[in-house]
């Protein structure tokens, strides 16, 4: 099994590689020159020649990528064109924010999603099933923003439940330990802290979960269905336990094989929902600070970014397979196999 | 592998050409079973509908005939953010021009943009899988190297940065949305030529001396059309879905046209004072991506044995 | 007697129309015995077993009759009170070695679930238990295979780790629904050897069920015939294979190879195909490939007729002063 990380481990390279280079060419070769949005319009032609010798922009591309690729080999991904601050600082500070969003929404997509799936598949076609269905098939067909729009408009401006915008009252903020407020909260020991971090996620996170909740449920169900058809559950049946036994037992620790997988790309694509969802609820987190550098044409960070969210991407991939050889004893990684 | 070349040949051409007969039957009892799927008659009905709409709206600006309520671009200050009523069905926006002609308007750019972004993904991936599945060997390790490089990138960040580079626009937002989709269907087309290439009826149409390209377009894609019908229905779909977002980032169809997802991201400031801006075109887009779905779905159990038992 | 089955009928509602898997069968099984249903796939003697079990999912349900152990109908118990009597009182076995056990669990957990699940013992007993029945099932080194994976075994070995799990909570009668099907051939004889073993060990009545003629001529004691849900011949085993009544045991008896037989005569074959179950042939169901069909065989259905404990469901025999005649 180690064996098989190290090498999955050591396959994350060309990956990485071939990130960089598309994003290199999407950047460097095909974007519009940086230095007129950097510097304005009306910068003189002296000063955007300096800018861009000063940033590396008039060497040949092919320099230009070795430079970035050594750079990045010794954790150096240059700095900001606008903050001149180094692009991984940048990165770390947002960073957290984001990571707290994600895992929370994929915490309640995966517990709401496994919950309705396993439900509509033992109840098949009753009125929980449908009404299971119904909602998973708006969950994939409503755009995430809208969703946010929409909590906004009812939980904050309507009920004035919940806050609608931000991570936390600046007033509360806790001392940086970890960058997760939730957990820097815990740490300092402040309780009304902890409360308004929380409430100020549960709406963007509740955003952000419900494409992939009604995706889990989906799957869930269809592989619940097919679980209960098995031979052994007609054994687990035949030894006379309970049925809330056969299913939470015996159904579900197979059903569940799948379904990792599909929680595991729904990580993946929470990062790109994530763009989005900051955007609605002006989080301070990696993906609404990517699109506006993207926008501003900040090329050393959008390098990074894309880098480091692929890197996540892939490796939360290795992670399932992990788990998968856990849940399923049939699978052993062997060197052969990879 | 025909066991004697030189005497089956004749057979096995016979064989071919029955296989490539199989499609349309194979259509024929996809739509039989799909007409008894309640949701996928009423996805059907609703993207007919959308249709009739937006050909409807075009057709009418091309001759230069106006049969929405209001100038969907007509904006009058005097009359913004008149709440919905009997005038105004949706009411009006920030710039006092008539929501309901918008929202009806902005059909046609969303249909349009999830078709043709769906027919550049749909092309190019399946050109790429054929290649790679076909091909084999190095071809096929390096396309879908690059298919995986593209997938671990979240395809709304690589739309974006496409947006970046190709600059604002309908047909640049096209353009980024169909790039980005292109891996699924490359894999889809990938896997199943892989399982059909092996089959007899293909070393058949191979003994018999058929060109690759007319191997893959005659009788390998017949086969697996229904599967990337299917892709391609739940397809649109997802794009229509990126075409808003890219249109609520301020990215895509520039102003003054009418585009659900550009409505959203410049009423956005008006979300505690007029929420109705913020309500109607999100439903429109809901309605659009939800047909498609059902659609799809529906597709894809008529397509599905196992469901159809059921 | 232990189990007694009396007119039992289970249909299946089906959008096309309602099919009647069991119709009306009756029998029963004293202690200790080894009865045998035998019959074709769709005759309706899975169903029968399932039945029995209270393991029916939806749309098949027990429409009629009583299924009474030791003098109590399960079919009027809750699923409650029937667990309790599954997998202890009677238990199963299955016909799939392969997927009938829970890939996922190790084998020792899944019989120990049996027995913690009816006996109130402790987990380190449980343990012992299943290891001593693991090696009562004939399992090498039981202690050691405890710990495997259903998927690092034969699937003789998985037959008999079903066996030792049925056999866990010492059941009074065991079902066991084609065990030898998917065995090979020599496997199959150490599967039925067991079973035989396991009965004069514990006492046991066993409800053996098969398509295959030799399994019950090498096992059981009594044999039951069933074809499109009826039973149409009942007897001990050795009348039955001396003297088959019903044309078609006589067609199936006809069609099993013989290794001695030398003659270039192609082997016997029933004609036709079993009925569908939704357009079955008016009067007798096995009337339309049967090679002594008569008139009446199209219009009436035979009824059960018993001499000397030899039961057969045709109009050729006629039952007369304690006696079968040929009509």
């Amino acid at each position: 099994m180690l064996r098989y990380i190290i090498k999955r481990i050591l396959m994350l390279i060309p990956v990485l590689i071939g990130v960089s280079i598309i994003v290199f060419l999407i950047m460097r070769v095909f974007s519009p020159d940086p230095a007129p949005i950097v510097l304005g319009q009306h910068a003189t032609q002296a000063s955007v020649d300096a800018w861009r010798q000063a940033n590396g922009l008039n060497d040949p591309i092919y320099l230009q990528y070795f430079n970035f690729i050594t750079g990045a080999i010794t954790g150096d991904l240059g700095t900001s064109y606008y903050t001149k601050a180094p692009v991984l600082k940048e990165i770390f500070s947002r960073f957290p924010a984001t990571i707290e969003l994600a895992l929370l929404a994929i915490l309640l997509a995966s517990v709401f999603g496994i919950l309705i799936g396993v439900i509509s598949a033992v109840k098949k076609n009753s009125i929980f099933d449908n009404a299971g269905m119904f909602l998973a098939l708006i969950g994939v067909s409503m755009p995430i923003f809208w969703l946010g729009i929409l909590l906004i408009i009812f939980f904050s401006g309507t009920l004035h439940w919940l806050p609608s915008s931000g991570r936390i009252d600046p007033l509360l903020q806790p001392a940086s330990v970890t960058g997760f407020y939730l957990i820097d909260s815990l740490i300092s020991g402040d309780m009304y802290a902890f409360r308004d971090a929380f409430e100020h996620l549960i709406l963007p996170a509740s955003a952000l979960a419900m494409y992939s909740m009604a995706i889990i449920a989906r799957m869930t169900r269809s592989s619940m269905l097919e679980t209960l058809q098995q031979d052994y559950i007609r054994t687990a049946r035949a030894k006379g336990i309970s049925e809330g036994r056969v299913i939470g037992k015996h159904a579900l620790r197979n059903g569940l094989i799948p379904i990792v997988t599909v929680i595991g790309l729904q990580l993946g694509s929470l990062l790109g929902g994530a763009v989005l969802t900051e955007t609605v609820f002006s989080w301070p987190g990696i993906g609404a600070y990517t699109v506006a550098c993207i926008l501003k044409s900040d090329f050393p960070v959008v390098q990074g970014v894309v880098l480091l969210i692929a890197t996540v991407f892939v490796l939360v991939n290795l992670m399932v397979d992990v788990i998968y050889a856990f849940l399923d004893p049939r699978i052993k990684y062997s060197k052969k196999e990879v | 592998m025909p066991k004697d070349i030189s005497t089956s040949s004749d057979k096995n051409s016979i064989q071919a050409a029955e296989y490539v007969e199989k499609p349309e039957s194979q259509l024929k009892e996809m739509w039989a079973t799909l007409r008894q799927n309640k949701a996928a008659v009423v996805g059907l009905f609703i993207i007919g509908m959308l249709t009739l709409i937006a050909v409807t709206v075009w057709v009418s600006e091309l001759i230069g005939v106006q049969i929405l309520p209001y100038d969907p671009n007509y904006s009058d200050m005097s009359k913004s953010f008149i709440w919905p009523n009997a005038e105004h069905w949706f009411g009006t926006d920030q710039l006092g021009r008539d929501m309901f002609s918008r929202i009806l308007d902005g059909t046609k750019i969303s249909l349009f943009v999830g078709v043709a972004a769906v027919a550049i993904s749909l092309s190019i991936g399946v050109l790429l899988g054929s290649i790679a599945g076909y091909r084999g060997g190095r071809t096929d390790a390096f396309i879908m190297r690059v298919m995986d490089v593209m997938l671990a990138i979240p395809s709304i960040l690589l739309a974006i940065a496409f947006m970046a580079a190709l600059g604002k626009g309908l047909d640049k937002a096209v353009i980024a949305i169909g790039l980005v989709s292109i891996p699924e269907y490359a894999r889809i087309v990938r896997g199943s030529i892989l399982s059909v290439k092996e089959n007899d009826y293909v070393q058949a149409a191979k003994v018999i001396g058929n060109g690759d390209s007319r191997i893959i377009f005659k009788h390998i894609l017949p086969n697996i059309i229904s599967l990337i019908v299917v892709r391609a229905t739940l397809g649109v779909s997802s794009a229509v879905l990126d075409t808003a977002a890219l249109g609520f980032l301020g990215l895509g169809v520039q102003p003054p046209f009418a585009e659900w997802g550009d409505m959203l991201g410049r009423a956005r400031g008006f979300i505690f004072t007029a929420p109705y801006t913020l309500i109607f075109p999100g439903i429109a887009i809901t309605i659009t991506v939800l047909a498609f779905n059902l659609f799809g779905d529906g597709l894809r159990d008529a397509l599905d044995p196992k469901s159809r038992i059921k | 007697m232990l189990l007694e089955v009396k007119n039992l009928r289970t249909e299946f509602k089906l959008k096309r129309g309602t099919v009647t898997a069991v119709d009306d069968i009756s029998f029963t099984i004293d202690k200790g015995e080894i009865l045998a249903i035998v019959g074709e796939s769709g005759s309706g003697k899975s169903v029968t077993s399932l039945s029995i079990m209270g393991l029916l999912q939806k749309p098949g349900r027990v429409a009629g009759g009583e299924i009474n152990f030791k003098s109590q109908d399960l079919n009027k118990m809750s699923q409650k009170e029937l667990q309790k009597i599954r997998g202890n009182q009677i238990s199963m076995i299955f016909q799939e070695p392969m997927t009938s056990l829970n890939p996922v669990w190790r084998i020792k957990d899944q019989i120990m679930e049996n027995i913690m699940t009816h006996m109130n013992i402790s987990k380190k007993d449980a343990l012992a238990r299943t290891v001593e029945m693991l090696d009562t099932v004939g399992i090498p080194s039981p202690a050691e295979r405890a710990n495997d994976y259903p998927h690092q075994m034969s699937g003789g070995m998985r037959q008999r780790v079903m066996t030792a799990m049925a056999l866990s909570c010492d059941p009074e009668l065991l079902i066991a629904d084609e065990p030898t099907t998917a065995l090979d051939v020599t496997i199959q004889a150490q599967i039925l050897e067991l079973l035989y073993r396991m009965r004069e060990k514990f006492n046991m009545a066993v409800l053996l069920i098969t398509h295959d003629l030799g399994v019950v001529s090498e096992a059981a004691d009594r044999v039951i015939v069933m074809y499109c849900g009826k039973i149409v011949e009942e007897a001990d085993v050795k009348s039955l294979f001396a003297q088959p009544l019903h044309p078609y045991t006589v067609g199936l008896l006809k069609s099993i190879p013989q290794i001695d037989d030398e003659s270039d005569e192609r082997l016997y074959m029933i004609k036709g195909m079993v009925p569908n179950p939704l357009n079955m042939p008016s009067g007798c169901s096995f009337s339309d490939r049967c090679d002594s069909c008569m008139d009446r065989c199209t219009k009436e259905v035979p009824k059960l007729q018993e001499i000397n404990g030899h039961k057969v469901r045709c109009f050729l025999y006629e039952a007369k002063e304690g006696e079968l005649n040929v009509k």
